[in-house]
């Protein structure tokens, strides 16, 4: 059996879900500081992802990034760099897709933050920065793993916009999930059902480790109290 | 040492216009109100965690804000310490590390040192690698107060210190805290709603009432001659009512039906009387209002005794507990008051 799709899946899942995770977080805080109208637009901008359908959402970016679009043109005359049709171009299509999971779960967490410990921060002579990275992260931790581990599953997953900017070439371009599409249009059920198999047990290995890490927390959390 | 604060702020309907000033050092003024005045929200603009729309603050020769001359100093380079209600201790960081925080200068090594002198100094040392779930109350507050000073404050805001503790343990932290605000060499501006505390942790008071302050006045004045009728009821005053100037110069009560008089001289601005509970008297006298018996509550320490007066409203009378006769409810009495002990008070806001 051919590991490619698992490993280009695996790589194009890690790269997106780290993207989504700075993206997210510098969304959700700069947002939630917002003027309400503001808010309220850019939210609803941001989310759409969410219930888009994908391919939809595959359409816009070849819109966006086709070889004969303003930006897809550009960069393939200057730079001969092709944004559809090769590995990476995975890497659009997940971002786009699970961003709105990391971000609305970041933001549920900053929203329960507790602003007096960032004013009490400021009088102590903190800034911003600090405060965002020492404090308001660290407390937020939970919702922000679950946010990242939310946008790694998602983006392992994905197919629908995945399949319209990157195709499907094997060793190339083959993740995952349209592999198993492939194999099963071509008649070849066993191998689609390998593939099927794979993504049960990777589906399963990540809602293992999300509770895995919701019970050491919690663990923690207890012993902190009564120690 | 000295503080000048003049602000003025608006947020949503409520309107913040507040003025007091710190001379000497050492000294601890409260802002005391009810609960909503907007005593929390002074101290916010102190530290500039939030900006009144125009004012003055000046801190010793350092001007912190002045909206004409269009300088507001960011809440970092104030220096004022911050004492929050809830203490706002980091809860992902040890204690230690909490009050490293405050410290920026010098390397991880000194700091450290620093961190464990000023918890020390505090008699928290050995809680230095707690996180703040894990203290108690009074624990956290110790830690809060040595990362403030910690980050070398020159002016400290306290902000309802004892709320979230109660009982004992709460005067046994009042007494320490006064220790430690003795030793602060800088001014203290104490943030409260229980008048006990202020009277026993403070110099000087200025009445919040209604998001205005009145003038700073001394904390005997406050008890035994408040002017205004948010300062009567802040420092414990139970009746008051709305009252007349008559020619002959006594006053007219509405709410009781009687006419008092008043040994301190009032002006036209008066508008109420207040009476304290405990000095009213039982039996004839001075300034007498007949009153019929209402009901009677056993306090801990004390007999309280409604009366109902002739215009229908009722007195608050209070005594030791030995001390009372015995007369029951819709029983007929006299009480009286010495003219000394009425109370003229001005109108509602508390300048």
């Amino acid at each position: 059996m051919d590991w490619y799709p698992l490993i280009n899946s695996l790589r194009v899942a890690a790269v997106s879900a780290t993207l989504v995770f700075f993206l997210g977080i510098w969304f959700a805080d700069v947002v939630a500081r917002l003027p309400r109208v503001v808010k309220g637009v850019l939210d609803v901008v941001l989310t759409l992802p969410l219930v888009l359908p994908p391919t939809v959402v595959g359409y816009l970016l070849l819109i966006l990034l086709g070889p004969r679009r303003p930006i897809g043109a550009w960069l393939l005359d200057n730079l001969s760099l092709r944004l559809t049709m090769v590995w990476y171009a995975a890497i659009f299509a997940s971002v786009v897709v699970s961003f709105p999971l990391m971000y609305r779960t970041a933001r549920g967490a900053f929203e329960s933050f507790d602003q007096t410990l960032a004013d009490a921060a400021h009088t102590l002579g903190r800034s911003d920065a600090w405060v965002f990275w020492r404090v308001k992260l660290p407390c937020c931790r939970q919702g922000i793993m679950a946010g990242v581990v939310l946008a790694f599953a998602r983006a392992l997953g994905e197919y629908g916009a995945t399949s319209m900017v990157c195709g499907y070439t094997p060793g190339s371009t083959a993740t995952v999930s349209t592999t198993v599409y492939q194999l099963w249009r071509t008649g070849d059920d066993a191998g689609a059902l390998a593939w099927v198999l794979v993504n049960l047990a990777i589906s399963a290995v990540v809602l293992l480790a999300v509770n895995l890490m919701e019970r050491r927390e919690r663990e923690f959390a207890v012993v902190g109290r009564w120690s | 040492m000295s503080l000048l604060v003049d602000v003025r702020k608006r947020l949503g309907g409520f309107s913040l216009d507040v003025a007091f000033e710190l001379e000497r050092p050492h000294e601890v003024v409260a802002l005391l109100g009810a609960s909503g005045c907007g005593k929390s929200l002074t101290l916010k603009c102190i530290a500039g965690i939030m900006r009144p729309d125009e004012g003055r603050i000046v801190l010793d020769d350092r001007v912190l804000f002045d909206s004409e001359a269009g300088i507001d100093l960011p809440a970092q380079q104030r220096r004022v310490g911050y004492l929050f209600q809830s203490y706002a201790l980091f809860p992902n960081m040890s204690v230690e590390q909490n009050v490293m925080a405050a410290i920026r200068a010098g390397s991880r090594q000194e700091r450290r040192k620093r961190a464990r002198r000023e918890l020390e100094a505090l008699h928290v040392g050995e809680l230095a690698a707690r996180r703040p779930r894990e203290l108690s109350g009074g624990q956290q507050q110790r830690c809060a107060m040595a990362r403030i000073f910690a980050s070398d404050p020159e002016l400290l805001l306290l902000d309802e210190p004892f709320s979230a503790l109660d009982g004992y343990l709460r005067w046994q932290l009042e007494l320490e805290l006064a220790d430690t605000l003795r030793r602060f060499p800088g001014g203290v501006v104490y943030v409260s709603h229980n008048r006990d505390e202020v009277y026993r942790m403070c110099d000087g008071v200025c009445v919040v009432s209604d998001g205005r302050s009145g003038p700073k006045m001394g904390m005997r004045e406050l008890f035994e001659a408040p002017r205004s009728l948010a300062a009567a009821l802040i420092s414990g005053c139970k009746n008051v009512s709305p009252v007349s100037a008559l020619p002959d110069g006594s006053l007219r009560c509405e709410t009781w039906g009687v006419t008092l008089f008043c040994e301190v001289p009032f002006g036209l601005d008066v508008t109420h009387v207040g009476i304290r509970a405990h000095y009213l008297h039982m039996g004839e006298g001075e300034n007498r209002i007949p009153c019929v018996v209402d009901r009677i509550i056993d306090s801990s320490f004390s007999t309280i005794v409604m009366l109902r007066t002739p215009a229908g409203g009722l007195l608050r009378y209070e005594c030791e507990k030995d001390a009372w006769e015995g007369l029951e409810a819709g029983e007929s009495c006299v009480v009286h008051v010495a003219r000394r002990d009425v109370l003229p008070l001005g109108e509602g806001g508390a300048r």
